[in-house]
């Protein structure tokens, strides 16, 4: 499979040239945030009030890390399930979110809010956790801290593999590929 | 009357968590390692390598296998002839996994309370299943348990009338509803008999078993190698991107039940099945 590298922040350009299907090497700064940090990101934004960070051109990796060894950046850090997600998404693409990176598919409400604002939606691979953790080459907490393996981290990559799993034209690759590959032949 | 001291447990479930977490079973491994070679996706083939390849890494380098170290769920066979001196059993166990997940940098993934969501920063407590048998043995299995195919997992109260045909339907709806969410390719744990929790008990508990072995009962590894051949032919595949591998073992486990019900019970576990066992 080839893979293509692609610098973080994503442009505009790439994100539209991005099909479900094509295999990627990311390169560049990250935010990471899962259930626990959605949830108080959405009510912070319901309340009224700021965001501790901004989400503007950002990808989101969704992923709640190990805690880290002695002498290594961070400790196993896999994709958790997106979908879990779902309900906080529409509001931070809003924000300006224009790339999640994450596990198993997506709500056809998320689908249409990544095409209205121009956002993709990224594979990684699920359990490979130890792997993953070698291409995290720098991980800080930037808010929540008191969520531990929950808080929001600045994560840089370089060479993390993902495939495109929903472009911005809403094609995803979890139901191409099951169709592809369903029944007996 | 044999004695052991409680902090004989503590140790030994410590050891246990980590092993479990660090060190994939060759069971698991060889399995993959079939996968691979008869999968027909190459994004399928690419995953199954990568996920040996993270294996490999996280036994070289002492890192957890998932990030997802899960609940810690201990089963312990106690032999009645045993006495625990010096300690509480319960306490012993939970004083296990804390020293186990903090030692191995495994992570804390468990809240105090279902609602409020407060973690307890060391993974405690466990869910402990104890079962008293003969002897003066403690075996004491750890199988931490991760919560993305956990949460896809299933529990029906179906009819006698359903029968075979409703539980071979249950399995297949639930193994297809949960699509790429448990992390394919998986072990299915199947319990079918008893009351609703000695269902569940069941499904769990076939997770432990070694993958791809034959069930002891004829009749039921008939069953498991059906179910297993039309869950492969869900076309869900590695990682639910599309391929042949969607499961890579069927397991069952029945118990006897009453004559108004069928209850039946399927849990999800991801290509990361671990548990650990060691007899004190």
């Amino acid at each position: 499979m080839g893979l293509k590298r692609v610098q973080l922040p994503l442009e505009r350009q790439t994100i539209f040239e991005l099909e479900a299907g094509q295999g990627l090497l990311l390169n560049g700064p990250l935010l990471s945030g899962r259930d626990a940090a959605h949830k108080r990101l959405v009510a912070t934004l319901k309340a009224g009030a700021e965001l501790p960070i901004s989400f503007k051109g950002e990808t989101i990796y969704y992923v709640g890390p190990c805690p880290t060894p002695p002498g290594r950046v961070i400790g196993s850090a896999g994709p958790t399930t997106s979908g879990r997600m779902d309900v906080y998404t529409p509001l931070l693409l809003e924000q300006g979110l224009v790339g999640m990176i994450g596990k198993g598919e997506r709500s056809p409400e998320v689908i249409a809010a990544m095409g209205h604002f121009g956002a993709v939606y990224l594979a990684a691979l699920g359990g490979a956790g130890a792997l993953i953790s070698q291409a995290i080459v720098k991980a800080e907490i930037l808010a929540y801290h008191d969520l531990g393996p929950e808080a929001i981290y600045r994560l840089v990559v370089r060479d993390l593999p993902v495939i495109v799993a929903i472009d911005i034209r809403g094609n995803d690759l979890y139901q191409l590929g099951r169709q592809k590959y369903a029944g007996n032949a | 009357m044999r004695t052991i001291d409680a902090s004989a447990i503590t140790e030994v479930v410590a050891k246990l968590c980590q092993k479990a977490n660090i060190f994939l079973g060759e069971d698991l491994r060889e399995a993959l390692q079939q996968a691979k070679e008869k999968e027909v996706s190459e994004v399928g083939v690419t995953c199954l390598e990568n996920l040996l390849q993270n294996a490999e890494l996280a036994g070289r380098e002492r890192l957890p296998i998932c990030q997802d170290t899960g609940m810690a769920v201990v089963f312990v066979d106690y032999g009645q002839e045993l006495l625990v001196t010096g300690g509480d059993y319960t306490t012993a166990i939970n004083e296990g996994v804390r020293k186990g997940y903090r030692e191995g940098y495994l992570r804390a993934s468990v809240v105090r309370d279902p609602l409020n969501r407060i973690n307890t920063g060391d993974n405690t407590p466990a869910v402990i299943h104890t079962q008293i048998v003969p002897g003066d043995k403690l075996k004491i299995t750890v199988a931490p348990k991760g919560f993305g195919s956990e949460n896809m997992s299933r529990l029906a109260m179906l009819t006698p009338a359903q029968g075979v045909a409703g539980v071979r339907d249950f399995v297949t709806e639930t193994v297809s509803r949960a699509g790429a969410n448990p992390c394919p390719p998986l072990v299915v744990g199947v319990g079918i008999g008893g009351t609703m929790e000695r269902a569940a008990f069941l499904a769990k508990k076939a997770l432990l078993r070694e993958v791809a072995s034959e069930n002891c009962d004829p009749a039921l590894a008939v069953l498991e190698r059906e179910l297993l051949s039309k869950l492969n032919q869900l076309g869900i595949g590695p990682q639910g991107l599309g391929g042949k591998t969607t499961a890579l073992a069927v397991h069952i486990n029945t118990y006897p039940t009453h004559i108004a019900g069928l209850p039946i019970a399927v849990n999800l576990s991801c290509h990361v099945t671990r548990h650990a066992t060691e007899i004190i």
